[in-house]
C-alpha cells in the first residue's frame, strides 16, 4: 500500500513539475506541438499512410530546400527586415547551374561553388541596397524579385526549360547516403548516425546542465530531465529507424542538419551571433554599443542569398531540370515557415531550429492534405488559416509572459 | 466653498517589477488650477493615465469619482466624452495636417459621415482664439513651433469642451515666453469654468499660479498643500523627503590634472532636422573630473556629445577632437570605444538597452570580443562578468537572466552604466543619468560617479536637472543653441549664471 502511494505522490510530483515546465515554456514547446498534433491528425486521416517510411522520406525531401532558406530568412527578420528576393534568386541559381553544366559542360563540382558565389553576391546587393543606399527591405528585394525572374528567362532563353543528368545533382536531388550494409532491412550507416547523434546530445544535454548547476541557475528537476533526454533520443531512434527501414537518410537531410547546425551554432554561441540579435532587438543601442548595424545587415543578407542559392540548387535538383517559373512563390514560403516557427515581426527574436519546424508544419500539412485528396484551394486556405494562428499564438503568448513576471 | 469635481481614491498600480503608484488619493476642486509635483519617477505621469483611461479601469486599484459619479474609463475616448481632456509631453498632433485638420481629428464636424470643412475651418478659429494663438488654420501643424503647437493641443481640447484639462509638463520644452503665455492662458481659462490639473517641475510656475499642490513622491501622496500655504521650501521638502542639502554624497575638491580629451571647433549639420545643432564648440576635459555641460532641452548637449563619439546620428561635421593630445578621427562609435570613450544614452530604452534580452546580454555586448576566443562565446566569463557589475554596481534583480525590460528605471539605468563600464572607458558621457528613477537610484548612481572618479576616470555629464548638475560638476560649460556660451568654474555655477547664459 505505502509503496504504491509513494509511487502515486512521485508520479503527481512529476506531472506537476512538468505542467510548471510546459507553462513557462509554452512559446517554445508551441510549434513541437502542433508538430505533434498535425502528425497524429494525418496519422488518423490517412488510416496510418501519413506515417510510413516512404513518405516521411518525401516529406523530409519537399521540406529541405525550404527550411535551408527559412534558416537565412530568420536572421533577416531577426534584423527588422524581409528578403522578398530570395525565391527569384533561387530560380536564377538553379538556371545557371543547368546552363554551366549542360550548355557549358562545366562538372558540378566546379559549378556549384559558382552558383553559390553568385547568389552571396546577389544577397549582398540586396544588403548594400538596404544599409548603404538605405532603402527599405521590402522595396529593394520586391525589386530583385522582378529582376531576377527575368534573368531566369534571359538564362534559359536558348535552351528552354533545361533537364540536367548528373550524379551529383541527382544525390542532392533524391539520393541517400551509403548503407555500408543493410542489416535485417535496415540501412546500417543511418542507424549509426542516429545513434551517434543521440549519444552526442545526451552528453552535451548532460554537461549544460552540470554547468548550469554549478552556477546555480535553474534547472529541470532531475525526473523531467531524464524524461526529457529519454523522450527526445527515443524520437531522433523513431525517426532514425523509420527512414532507416526505407532508403535511409537522404543528401537533402543532412545538407539541412549541417545547415542548422552551423547557424544553431553561430547564433548561440558567436560574437557575431549575438551581434545579430543585438542589432534586431535594437539597431540604435547596438549601434551605440559599438557594433556597426552596416555591418551586420551585409552579412545577414549575403548568408541570404548564399542559402537562396543553396534551396536553389537542391530545388533544381529535385526537379532535375531548370525551368521558367523555378522559385515562383518560394519566398511565401520561405516567410511563411521563419514566421510559424516563431520568428517575431517586431526583431530581435527567432531561432534557426524554430523556422524548419516552420518549414515542416508548413509542408506535412500539404502533404497531409494532398495524401487525403484535398485540392490546392483547400491547402492553401489551411495553411493560410495556420500561419496567421501560428502568430496569433506568438503574440498572445508573449504578453502572457509579460504580465506573469 | 466650491465643489469636489475629481477624486481618486486609493489607487495602486504595479508595473512589473516595481509599484508606481501606492494607495494614492488625490482630489480636485471645480475651478482650480491644481499642481501635481514630485521627482521623475514619483508617479505623476502614471497617475494622469489612470485618470484619463489610458490604463483601462482594471489595471489598476481603486476608484475615480468625477462630478460626483464612480467613472469606468477604458479609454482616452471615454474620458474625453466624460469632459477630461490628456495633453502629454508628446503632443498627439499629425506634423502633416493642417491645424484645423489636428483640431477636430477623431471628432470631425460631419453630416452624413461627409466633413463639412468649411464649418471645421470657421470652428477651428474659435477655438485658435479662445487659446489666443493668431495663425492660420490652414498652416500644417511642423510649421508651428513647440509653443504654438502646444496651444493647438489645448485648442484641440477645448473643441471637445472639456471641464477637466490635465496637462504633463507642457512647458518643459518651452522657452519662458511662451511658459508664461501658456500659463496665463490657464488662469483666463480658469475663469471660463475649466479646471486644469498640471504637471510640472518648475516650481516657479507653482508659486506664479497654483491654487493648490499634490507632492507625490515614491508612489504615494505626501502632502496637499492650499493656496496660502504653497512655497518652494515646503514643495521641495515634501518632494524629496529630507533635507536637499544631503542628497549628494560628497567628494574631494578637484585639483587640476592633465587634459585627456580637448575639441576645437566642432561643428556639427543635423539632416534630419536641416539645422545646424552644434556650433565651433571647444571643451576640454581632464583626469579625474566631472564636467557637466548645462542648457535647456534641445540646446545641442547630446549632439555635441555624439559628434565626439564617433558620430552615430551622421551629423555633417568639421572641427577635431584630441584624446591625450592626439588627434583622432572616431568613423564610428566602436572607434571611440577603442579609444577608451563611452557614451551612455539619455534614452536608455530606446538607445540604451535591449530590452527583450537579459540583464547579462546587456551588460557583455560592447566587449563581447574580450569575452570570447576565436568568435565563441565563453558564457561562464560572461556570467560571472554580469554578476560582478550586479554586485559592484547594485543592480536589484531577480537574476543576471532577468529580461532588463522587467527592471525598474533605476536598475535599468544601472545596467547601462555597466554596460558602459564594461568596456573600461577612460572617458564616460553620462547623458541625464538620473532621468525617470527614483531618488535612492539617484543617489547611488551619484555615489558611483565618485567611485569611478577616485579610480581616476574622466566624466561628462549631461543633466537638464540644474541642482544635480551644480552639486556634481567640478566645472561646467554651458550649452544654448548648439553654442557653448560659457564656461563656470565650481564656484561660480549658480543657478542664476547658469541659466543667464542658457537663455543667451
Amino acid at each position: 500500500m505505502k509503496i504504491l502511494k509513494n509511487i502515486g505522490s512521485a508520479f503527481k510530483s512529476f506531472f506537476k513539475d512538468l505542467g510548471n515546465v510546459f507553462r513557462k515554456n509554452i512559446r517554445d514547446y508551441g510549434m513541437y506541438i502542433a508538430l505533434v498534433t498535425i502528425f497524429i491528425f494525418f496519422i488518423i486521416t490517412t488510416g496510418g499512410r501519413f506515417i510510413l517510411p516512404r513518405n516521411m522520406f518525401n516529406l523530409i525531401q519537399q521540406t529541405g530546400y525550404i527550411a535551408v532558406m527559412a534558416v537565412g530568412m530568420t536572421l533577416i527578420i531577426v534584423i527588422r527586415h524581409i528578403d522578398l528576393s530570395v525565391g527569384s534568386i533561387a530560380g536564377f541559381v538553379g538556371a545557371i547551374l543547368a546552363v554551366l553544366v549542360v550548355t557549358f559542360n562545366l562538372p558540378v563540382i566546379l559549378a556549384i561553388p559558382i552558383v553559390l558565389a553568385i547568389g552571396l553576391l546577389a544577397g549582398l546587393l540586396s544588403g548594400y541596397l538596404v544599409a548603404k543606399i538605405g532603402i527599405p527591405a521590402f522595396v529593394a528585394t520586391l525589386g530583385g524579385m522582378f529582376a531576377y525572374k527575368g534573368l531566369i528567362f534571359n538564362t534559359l532563353q536558348s535552351t528552354g526549360t533545361l533537364g540536367i543528368n548528373d550524379p551529383i545533382i541527382k544525390a542532392i536531388g533524391s539520393g541517400t547516403i551509403p548503407s555500408i550494409a543493410i542489416i535485417g532491412g535496415f540501412h546500417l550507416l543511418t542507424i549509426i548516425l542516429g545513434v551517434v547523434a543521440i549519444v552526442l546530445f545526451i552528453f552535451s544535454e548532460i554537461k549544460t546542465r552540470k554547468e548550469r548547476i554549478k552556477y546555480r541557475f535553474e534547472v529541470l528537476s532531475t525526473n523531467l530531465f531524464i524524461a526529457k533526454l529519454a523522450f527526445i533520443g527515443l524520437i531522433v531512434m523513431a525517426i532514425t529507424l523509420l527512414l532507416a527501414s526505407y532508403k535511409g537518410f537522404s543528401w537533402t537531410l543532412i545538407i539541412v542538419l549541417v545547415v542548422v547546425a552551423v547557424y544553431h551554432f553561430l547564433t548561440n554561441k558567436t560574437v557575431l551571433g549575438r551581434h545579430i540579435y543585438a542589432v534586431g532587438g535594437n539597431p540604435d543601442a547596438a549601434e551605440l554599443s559599438g557594433i556597426s548595424v552596416k555591418k551586420i545587415t551585409y552579412i545577414v543578407f549575403g548568408s541570404m542569398g548564399l542559402l537562396s542559392a543553396m534551396g536553389g540548387i537542391m530545388f533544381l535538383a529535385r526537379l532535375s531540370s531548370a525551368t521558367f517559373t523555378a522559385g515562383e512563390g518560394l519566398e511565401l514560403s520561405v516567410i511563411a515557415a521563419a514566421f510559424v516557427g516563431g520568428t517575431s515581426a517586431a526583431g530581435g527574436v527567432g531561432k534557426v531550429t524554430g523556422s524548419i519546424i516552420g518549414a515542416l508544419v508548413m509542408a506535412s500539412l500539404i502533404n497531409g492534405m494532398q495524401m487525403m485528396s484535398l485540392g490546392s484551394n483547400v491547402q492553401n486556405i489551411v495553411s493560410g488559416i495556420i500561419l496567421v494562428s501560428a502568430v496569433i499564438f506568438d503574440v498572445k503568448t508573449r504578453n502572457m509572459k509579460k504580465i506573469e513576471v | 466653498m466650491s465643489k469636489t469635481i475629481l477624486e481618486m481614491r486609493n489607487i495602486t498600480k504595479v508595473f512589473p517589477g516595481v509599484k508606481a503608484l501606492d494607495n494614492v488619493n488625490f482630489s480636485v476642486q471645480q475651478g482650480e488650477i491644481h499642481f501635481v509635483v514630485g521627482e521623475n519617477g514619483a508617479g505623476k505621469s502614471t497617475l494622469m493615465k489612470v485618470l484619463s483611461g489610458i490604463y483601462p479601469t482594471g489595471d489598476y486599484e481603486g476608484e475615480i469619482i468625477f462630478n460626483g459619479a464612480i467613472v469606468d474609463f477604458r479609454k482616452i475616448s471615454d474620458s474625453e466624452k466624460a469632459g477630461l481632456a490628456i495633453i502629454n509631453q508628446e503632443l498627439a498632433l499629425v506634423p502633416e495636417m493642417t491645424v484645423y485638420e489636428n483640431i477636430y481629428l477623431a471628432h470631425e464636424i460631419k453630416s452624413n459621415g461627409i466633413i463639412n470643412w468649411n464649418q471645421t475651418i470657421h470652428k477651428a478659429a474659435e477655438q485658435l482664439d479662445k487659446v489666443k494663438l493668431k495663425v492660420n488654420p490652414g498652416l500644417r501643424v511642423k510649421d508651428l513651433n513647440v509653443g504654438q503647437q502646444q496651444l493647438v493641443e489645448i485648442a484641440k481640447a477645448l473643441s471637445k469642451n472639456v471641464t477637466l484639462l490635465i496637462l504633463d509638463e507642457p512647458t518643459a520644452a518651452l522657452n519662458e515666453n511662451d511658459s508664461d503665455n501658456l500659463l496665463n492662458l490657464l488662469v483666463e481659462l480658469k475663469k471660463q469654468g475649466v479646471t486644469s490639473i498640471m504637471i510640472s517641475h518648475k516650481l516657479k510656475e507653482v508659486t506664479a499660479i497654483a491654487d493648490s499642490v499634490t507632492v507625490l513622491r515614491d508612489g504615494k501622496t505626501i502632502s496637499t498643500i492650499s493656496k496660502s500655504e504653497i512655497n518652494e521650501d515646503r514643495i521641495i521638502k515634501d518632494m524629496v523627503g529630507r533635507e536637499i542639502n544631503n542628497i549628494y554624497p560628497p567628494r574631494e575638491k578637484y585639483v587640476d590634472k592633465e587634459i585627456v580629451l580637448e575639441t576645437k571647433n566642432i561643428n556639427s549639420y543635423d539632416f534630419a532636422k536641416s539645422k545646424k545643432v552644434v556650433k565651433n564648440a571647444n571643451i576640454v576635459l581632464r583626469k579625474g573630473e566631472v564636467v557637466g555641460l548645462a542648457g535647456l532641452m534641445g540646446a545641442g548637449r547630446t549632439e555635441l556629445a555624439l559628434t565626439i563619439f564617433g558620430n552615430p546620428k551622421k551629423y555633417d561635421t568639421s572641427g577635431d577632437v584630441y584624446i591625450h593630445g592626439e588627434k583622432v578621427n572616431f568613423k564610428h562609435p566602436k572607434d571611440a570605444i577603442k579609444h577608451g570613450i563611452i557614451y551612455v544614452s539619455e534614452d536608455r530604452k530606446h538607445e540604451g538597452l535591449i530590452l527583450k534580452q537579459d540583464v547579462k546580454q546587456n551588460i557583455s555586448i560592447i566587449n563581447l570580443f574580450s569575452l570570447s576566443k576565436n568568435g565563441i562565446i565563453d558564457k561562464n566569463k560572461e556570467i560571472m562578468i554580469a554578476e560582478k557589475y550586479c554586485k559592484d554596481i547594485n543592480i536589484k534583480t531577480p537574476s543576471i537572466q532577468q529580461i532588463v525590460e522587467n527592471l525598474s528605471g533605476g536598475n535599468q539605468q544601472k545596467v547601462s552604466i555597466s554596460k558602459g563600464l564594461f568596456s573600461n572607458p577612460e572617458i564616460l558621457i553620462l547623458d541625464e543619468p538620473t532621468r525617470g528613477i527614483d531618488v535612492g537610484a539617484k543617489f547611488e548612481i551619484y555615489t558611483l560617479i565618485n567611485e569611478l572618479i577616485n579610480e581616476g576616470m574622466s566624466i561628462i555629464m549631461i543633466s537638464s536637472e540644474l541642482p544635480e548638475l551644480l552639486a556634481m560638476s567640478d566645472r561646467l560649460y554651458v550649452v544654448a543653441e548648439g553654442k557653448i556660451t560659457g564656461e563656470l568654474s565650481k564656484a561660480e555655477a549658480t543657478q542664476e549664471n547658469v541659466m543667464r547664459l542658457a537663455t543667451l
